[in-house]
């Protein structure tokens, strides 16, 4: 019992990223695409604060009288990450936009019919 | 314990949540349902003992990348079939969801080394962190570590951040920004055969 709550949340956050690359590999619609891409990009997060987290530790926030805190390390980085994370996602979506004027669709099957009929 | 249980939960409820996001074809439900996941692991990070990066999920994960997607799909939309209706994928689930699930095996086998989750004693918190928790506050004046090395040791990292939410910016101005000559697929295919 220990062992799987040591490692839970490892498990879900190891799901969720296959969860995300399914996504992304195996549907055709550009903007599920997308979100598969930011399913795997969010369990990234959780595992990097998964790994910062203490047992009974506090946010670090230095306060009078306590004494353990969590790593404030992840979160600078992953607070960084999300910030680039969505200026990439707008990127993608302005991509999508652009083909969806030029082929008419988002659909990655036909794009490619398209592209081969051309 | 009881952080343990709620961390199940919602950690639970971010999986059935994902695996809804796959199964479901209608994408505006699948945005909607985005916006929920994102709000989830916000509230996860609360539980993590990261407020920081729980308030910049809530706002920008759960906010900004969702009104983003739906402007993509209002821009985007199928105006002959159903509007926001997923096409049928064409080719078998089987070949990825085999790469899939040996990844997935092969991660989870990575995980058994791991130190256990919330150890005090794991490298991660023995190392460099410490440091920081105890010298951010007499050497930056800032009681938030998380603000003290994002703005103030690190200050040129965030630097470096600012210019590529710019880059991405002017990169999505560049694309669907200002004025464009409306060329449809239509007109093309059109030009083309008038030329032929």
């Amino acid at each position: 019992m220990d062992f799987f709550i040591g490692q839970y949340n490892y498990w879900v956050v190891i799901f969720l990223m296959m969860v995300g690359l399914y996504t992304v590999i195996s549907r055709g619609n550009l903007i599920k695409k997308i979100i598969g891409l930011s399913i795997f990009q969010v369990s990234v997060f959780f595992l990097y604060i998964s790994m910062g987290t203490v047992e009974g530790g506090a946010a670090p926030i230095i306060t009078e009288g306590v004494k353990l805190y969590s790593n404030p390390l992840p979160h600078v980085l992953i607070l960084t990450a999300i910030v680039v994370g969505v200026a990439t996602t707008a990127l993608a979506l302005a991509l999508v936009i652009r083909i969806k004027e030029s082929y008419g669709t988002i659909e990655e099957d036909e794009i490619h019919k398209l592209d081969h009929s051309l | 314990m009881i952080d343990i249980i709620i961390n199940i939960t919602l950690l639970a409820f971010l999986a059935i949540t994902s695996v809804a996001i796959v199964r479901m074809t209608n994408l505006f439900a699948i945005v909607m349902l985005f916006g929920i996941f994102s709000l989830l692991s916000a509230g996860l990070f609360v539980v993590m003992d990261a407020p920081d990066v729980a308030f910049t999920e809530a706002a920008v994960g759960a906010g900004i990348s969702t009104v983003l997607m739906l402007a993509t799909l209002a821009l985007t939309r199928n105006r002959q079939k159903n509007p926001y209706k997923e096409a049928p994928h064409a080719h078998r689930p089987w070949l990825p969801l085999f790469v899939v699930g040996i990844t997935g095996a092969v991660l989870v086998y990575g995980t058994w080394d791991i130190p256990r989750f919330g150890d005090p004693n794991s490298p991660a918190q023995t190392h460099v962190a410490r440091y920081y928790l105890e010298n951010a506050l007499p050497e930056t004046g800032v009681p938030n570590v998380v603000t003290a090395v994002l703005a103030s040791y690190r200050g040129f990292d965030t630097l470096g951040e600012v210019a590529v939410v710019f880059t991405a910016g002017v990169a999505v101005l560049l694309l669907i920004g200002g004025r464009r000559p409306k060329q449809t697929l239509k007109q093309k295919d059109e030009g083309e055969q008038d030329e032929t």
